[in-house]
């Protein structure tokens, strides 16, 4: 067997790690220059809220249609699911928007009555509407990639803004502030 | 007061830190000079300042002192004493001084100890050390100072994550910090060596200790990580490829890398300007992840925020470290002369071979880490997860321990697979009846690999040990058998996880029995109880294997209310061909609970193999360590000697 010289690299070979590495930086400084793009951002926003009608989820709540969102005041669109975790964290959150007399409306993704009316019964029903979407579509439609996520329309039915994920305590006044300014 | 102390003595330390990095420069070019005599007590107070900031710290949290912010953010005066110990470093500002105080301990103990190398490396050593710890504490000092005060003083703190009050990862984060510094050693080393071209046998032997020791506190990190991921999360999962997994993973695959290569470089004076570089990429490694982990630059798209100024201020940090010490390798790697010469089977052939496919693997886990940062610029969003990284790196990572099986019974310089083949027929029955089982069980092909491979390599792994008589057998011996019979543990627990594992999610009403595996399990009741900071609802399941006297398991769903947070408490019932998971989850309108149950055969084998591997390091650490010092002593006799004797 031929005895082989470990590790004879070229000069310019020597100098791959530092421009490797040099690769790595500007990289990560491109990701780093853009934090505020971080949260996604629906391409939706400003723009009206598509046609639909969806049929009423439970039986005490009317269902949800583009005219119902554009009946002059500003409204709270929750898209929820009983299946969803954060969904049931966000509840009280929710029942205090309420409380503020934020008029919230619900979109219910892909649920089965009987779960939604046990999710309703347990953690309140702030909504003065609900709307049962089973394939998705108007979650799609509005840019909105999971539940929960919740979009402040104005009185014409324009979308003002997108929060994503729960409500969490301390967003609650923010939220009311955007609908009201959604209401100016 | 003690905040006061703390911030002189932080303050003191970055001064002696700058005096070291000019005296450290200055040695490089004359002789004489009395800053260059004095660096090696400059580098032992600069240690001893910087621990002391670190203990005002940790004094700081235990009495829960809320005029100092960072105690009043992240600490509570009802928690529990050793969480608030624990918080000391779990939080950002915290965790980087931790991250200065074992830096600058690790220089001071070169400075004191280290006494083989040529002194101009020594001293060229130091000035790499203290160069990239000053990086941090301008960092600490300027950006995120750890004793900044209240006036008034909050009247309660903030509380600590819940998912963070756990004795386990209480430990997690400091064992990690460590193993990365310790690498710092390693790179200081590395450049030390550079810049005066003594890249030689004995610097390799005064490198490993500090390698050996921070790869084993990186493997405990990783494997308290994992445990902690396994049973706290309660998705019966024990490695995600989470980024912040990964972020530790990549310095111990390169350490792992060092570790074999600074023994050929010891043993045979070959692989040279190789082991150098790896000892500048395995302390790359760790600045790259923490800053992966400390920017936020890979978060997922639901995560909240994100600090932009301090990730700009590590990056700065890595950028001038990381990109001065490849200036220098780019520079000085060609005038380190070539090593010695081997042939491709012998023992440094199959140490080349693990470095080149443990480097692979880094490279995979790098590229999969960051490849959604890559995806960005041109748009698109996408996560990376198992599909790409299981049989990624398993195409690096299976021939690797291949030729584990067989380099340990090669000899140095030249060999021939001739002569080890007797010895490998047992391993290699073994693992095609590992095959063959696997075949007839019908599982996928990694999970298939694995077993025939950990099959083979359990004898494989003790091979070395044969012929040899057992108690003259030396430490860092029986340290490489005990690490590489680990790896074959742990590989057979990872298969058989990913094999035999049987899931099942259920509802049920207190009074049912439910069956998974080989367990029949009684769901006996549901109750509130207490802790000191939540409360819970346990429930108590009677789980009987095979009909065996049952165990009782109660897994619960725990609030904690400061601040308020919902954690998932699992259960666990250990036996000895595994592990028994189960998780407690809402409770439906009809009054049925969910309860999510696994039976995973062996899986206890994959941290009782990483024990294995960590144990194994030690003995190799104890055994080079005791011969340094018999060694040093022995040096120390003869000087000592001469000087009585006098001229």
């Amino acid at each position: 067997m031929s005895e082989q010289k470990p590790s004879v690299p070229s000069r310019w070979a020597l100098w791959l790690p530092l421009v490797l590495f040099g690769a790595f930086v500007a990289l990560v400084l491109y990701g780093l220059q853009r934090p505020a793009e971080r949260e996604v951002r629906s391409a939706m926003i400003g723009k009206p809220l598509p046609q639909f009608v969806l049929r009423a989820a439970v039986d005490d709540r009317p269902g949800l249609s583009f005219a119902d969102m554009a009946d002059g005041k500003p409204k709270l669109l929750n898209i929820f699911a009983s299946w969803c975790i954060p969904c049931a964290v966000e509840a009280p959150q929710l029942a205090q928007l309420r409380a503020q007399g934020i008029d919230v409306v619900g979109v219910a993704i892909r649920d089965k009555p009987d779960d939604l009316k046990a999710f309703l019964q347990r953690h309140g029903n702030p909504f003065s509407r609900i709307g049962a979407d089973d394939v998705s579509a108007i979650q799609f439609a509005v840019g909105s990639s999971g539940v929960p996520e919740s979009f402040v329309i104005d009185g014409k039915g324009t979308i003002r803004y997108q929060h994503i994920g729960e409500i969490r305590a301390d967003q609650v006044e923010m939220i009311v502030q955007k609908v009201r300014e959604a209401g100016q | 007061m003690i905040a006061t102390l703390g911030l002189a003595a932080l303050w003191l330390a970055a001064a002696l830190a700058m005096l070291q990095l000019v005296g450290g420069a200055l040695a490089l070019r004359a002789n004489g000079n009395p800053l260059v005599a004095a660096l090696r007590p400059v580098a032992m107070i600069q240690g001893m300042l910087a621990s002391l900031a670190m203990l005002c710290l940790i004094v700081l949290f235990c009495q829960t002192d809320l005029s100092v912010a960072l105690v009043a953010t992240n600490s509570h005066s009802a928690k529990p004493l050793l969480y608030k110990f624990a918080g000391s470093w779990g939080n950002h500002e915290g965790s980087m001084l931790l991250w200065v105080a074992v830096m600058a301990a690790a220089g001071g103990v070169v400075a004191w100890v280290e006494r083989r190398l040529p002194e101009r490396t020594i001293l060229a050593t130091l000035g790499a050390q203290a160069f990239v710890s000053l990086g941090f504490y301008a960092f600490l000092l300027f950006a995120s100072n750890p004793f900044t005060r209240l006036d008034p003083a909050a009247p309660e703190g903030q509380g600590l994550n819940p998912l963070l009050q756990d004795p386990g990862l209480a430990f997690h984060p400091p064992t990690l910090y460590i193993g990365y510094v310790g690498l710092s050693v390693a790179f200081s080393f590395a450049v030390g060596a550079l810049l005066t071209r003594e890249v030689s046998p004995t610097f390799a032997r005064a490198m490993r200790p500090w390698v050996l020791g921070a790869w084993i506190f990186l493997t405990l990190g990783i494997l308290f990580g994992s445990y902690w991921a396994y049973y706290e999360l309660g998705w019966g999962g024990w490695w995600f490829w989470d980024p912040v997994e990964n972020a530790s993973l990549m310095p111990w695959l390169a350490a792992t890398a060092l570790l074999h290569s600074v023994s050929v470089l010891a043993a045979r004076n070959a692989l040279r300007a190789w082991t150098v570089m790896l000892g500048v990429v395995a302390f790359s490694m760790s600045m790259v992840g923490t800053f992966l982990v400390r920017s936020g630059i890979l978060v997922s798209v639901h995560a909240f925020a994100v600090d932009p100024t301090r990730g700009q201020f590590i990056l700065a940090l890595l950028a001038i470290n990381i990109g001065a010490a490849l200036a220098v390798f780019g520079l000085r790697a060609a005038s380190v002369t070539e090593g010695e010469r081997f042939a491709l089977t012998s023992r440094e052939g199959a140490l080349v071979f693990n470095n080149v496919m443990l480097t692979g693997a880094l490279g995979i886990v790098l590229i999969g880490t960051l490849y959604p940062l890559i995806a960005e610029t041109v748009g698109a969003r996408v996560s990376v997860g198992p599909p790409y990284f299981n049989p990624a790196t398993a195409i690096f990572v299976l021939p690797m321990l291949v030729v584990m099986a067989f380099g340990p019974l090669l000899r140095w310089r030249r060999d021939s697979m001739k002569r080890i083949s007797p010895l490998l027929l047992v391993p290699a029955t073994l693992a095609l009846c590992g095959l063959a089982f696997g075949i007839w069980r019908g599982i996928g092909v990694l999970p298939l690999l694995g077993l025939a491979l950990a099959c083979g390599l359990v004898v494989a792994s003790v091979m070395p040990l044969w012929g040899r008589k057992l108690r003259t057998v030396k430490l860092p011996l029986w340290g490489m058998v005990t690490a590489h019979l680990g790896v074959a543990l742990a590989l057979g627990g990872m298969a058989s996880d990913s094999a035999f594992t049987k899931e099942k999610l259920v509802a049920a009403r207190p009074g049912e029995t439910i069956v998974v595996g080989p367990w029949s399990l009684q769901f006996a009741k549901v109750q509130p109880i207490a802790g000191p900071n939540w409360t819970a609802i346990e429930a108590t399941l009677e789980a009987g294997y095979d009909g065996g006297k049952p165990i009782t398991l109660k897994p619960q769903a725990r609030a904690f209310w400061s601040p308020p947070q919902g954690t998932n408490e699992s259960a666990l019932a250990t036996r000895w061909n595994g592990q028994l998971y189960a998780v407690l989850g809402e409770q439906a309108e009809d009054g049925r609970w969910q309860l999510r149950l696994w039976w995973k055969p062996f899986i206890t084998l994959i941290w009782l193999g990483g024990m294995l591997v960590a144990l194994g390091g030690l003995l190799a650490l104890f055994g080079r360590v005791a011969s340094d010092l018999r060694r040093l002593i022995a040096v120390d006799k003869i000087a000592y000697r001469r000087r009585r004797q006098g001229p």
